[in-house]
């Protein structure tokens, strides 16, 4: 199981900025082992984020995207108390989704 | 002559040194950049918040947390502790830094092993380490306070007096010494800066910035990763985790920060 993300939305003006830290390896596909085996790819392709259930970012990621990735974003229509939840898929179907409140 | 050898290298290595200390210096303010860059988002928070959960999960043969492992300042109290250490503990009798005295409470309240605590002291591809997490949380509960080793005690000023010969042993197939490479202002390997940890402002610099997130590496690197690899690069045999001779240099380093401004998990290049 994937560890949490750490997420912090907080308003800035009258945008809500978020801040997102991933737990993942982020495997390229393109690395060798030790013994010269190719280590297969392992990456995020999907992140979306909702605010009190409306998406309000959707993306698709790449195997060119860095170790436990960090992703921040800002998005209108929030306010303080409203619940923002991040979730990722990855290349192999394993998810993860944690929620932090707008403060 | 094998001697004679060691020395030529050493001083065809200060030089090489003293002509990278030329270099421009726009290039180390450039890195400062990407490093304030890479600040906002530092996935160290990802091993605090791991170990915070290990540190009060009831683990081990025990079923026990480490709630009431005493790491400095008394049973449970973390805010703070990482300032004081290492430091001496009356119930092993012993001078122990953060790490050793982790190991310490796993066996002693979790009943683990030794040989099970230290299995992976450093995480790596496919392995986390839990030493590793619960540093990040402890250090972390003590940004922004001064660092404050006693130092005091006749074991503790033992400790630092071997962690400074240490410091200044040179041995090893180039004759090198931590001081080769950590006594001298403005040396510089490839693009990192080396700090002079002999002097005050510096050592305080360096020690209050580990553990560090090392972007390169992908993980979480503990002070005492930090002085396995630099026995590496001296060429010296494999140091020991948690042994007397890394918490002695550990409390010749710490205690040379004292008064610095604690501020880690950092995160390095
Ligand atoms: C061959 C040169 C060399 C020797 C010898 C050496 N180090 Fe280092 N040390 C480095 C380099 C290079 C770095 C920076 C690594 C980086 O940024 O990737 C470093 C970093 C450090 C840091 C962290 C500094 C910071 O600001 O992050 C400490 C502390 C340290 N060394 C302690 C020691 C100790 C103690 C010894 C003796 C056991 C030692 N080093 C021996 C090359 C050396």
């Amino acid at each position: 199981m994937a560890d949490p993300m750490k997420i912090r939305a907080t308003m800035s003006g009258d945008k809500v900025e978020v801040k997102v830290l991933m737990s993942h390896e982020m495997e390229t596909g393109q690395r060798k082992d030790a013994k010269g085996a190719t280590i297969p790819a392992w990456f995020i392709q999907n992140v979306t984020a909702t605010c009190n259930g409306k998406t309000v970012l959707s993306a698709e990621w790449g195997p060119a995207v860095a170790k436990n990735p960090y992703m921040s974003f800002k998005f209108a229509g929030g306010k303080p108390g409203d619940k923002v939840a991040v979730t990722w898929v990855d290349n192999k179907g394993d998810k993860r989704t944690d929620e932090a409140t707008i403060s | 002559m094998a001697r004679n050898f060691g020395l030529m290298a050493a001083a065809v290595c200060a030089l090489a040194f003293a002509a990278h200390a030329q270099q421009d210096k726009s290039v180390i303010d450039e890195i400062e950049k990407y490093r304030a860059a890479l600040g906002d988002g530092n996935p160290a928070e990802l091993w605090e918040a791991r170990g915070e959960d290990l540190w009060k999960q009831a683990r081990g043969p025990k079923k026990a947390s480490l709630e009431k492992c005493d790491i400095g300042l008394g049973p449970g109290v973390v805010k703070g502790a990482y300032t004081v250490l290492p430091k001496y503990f009356g119930d092993t009798d012993k001078v122990e830094d953060l790490e050793s005295r982790l190991v310490t409470c796993m066996v002693t309240l979790q009943g683990f092993t030794r040989e099970e605590v230290v299995k992976d002291p450093f995480g790596g591809p496919g392995k986390k380490s839990d030493l590793e997490a619960l540093v990040a949380y402890i250090t972390g509960s003590s940004r922004g306070m001064k660092m404050n080793v006693a130092g005091t005690h006749p074991k503790e000023r033992e400790a630092y007096e071997i962690g400074q010969k240490i410091f200044f042993h040179r041995g090893g197939p180039h004759d090198f010494a931590c001081s080769t490479c950590h006594g001298d202002d403005n040396l510089r390997i490839r693009l990192q800066d080396l700090p002079n940890l002999s002097k005050v402002a510096d050592a305080q610099r360096a020690y209050t910035t580990w553990p560090a997130y090392r972007v390169s590496q992908g993980e979480l690197r503990s002070f005492q990763w930090r002085l396995y690899d630099c026995f590496r690069q001296q060429r010296f045999p494999e140091l020991v985790y948690t042994s007397p001779a890394s918490i002695a240099l550990t409390m010749y380093l710490a205690k040379s920060a004292n008064g610095g401004t604690y501020n880690a998990p950092a995160i390095k290049r």
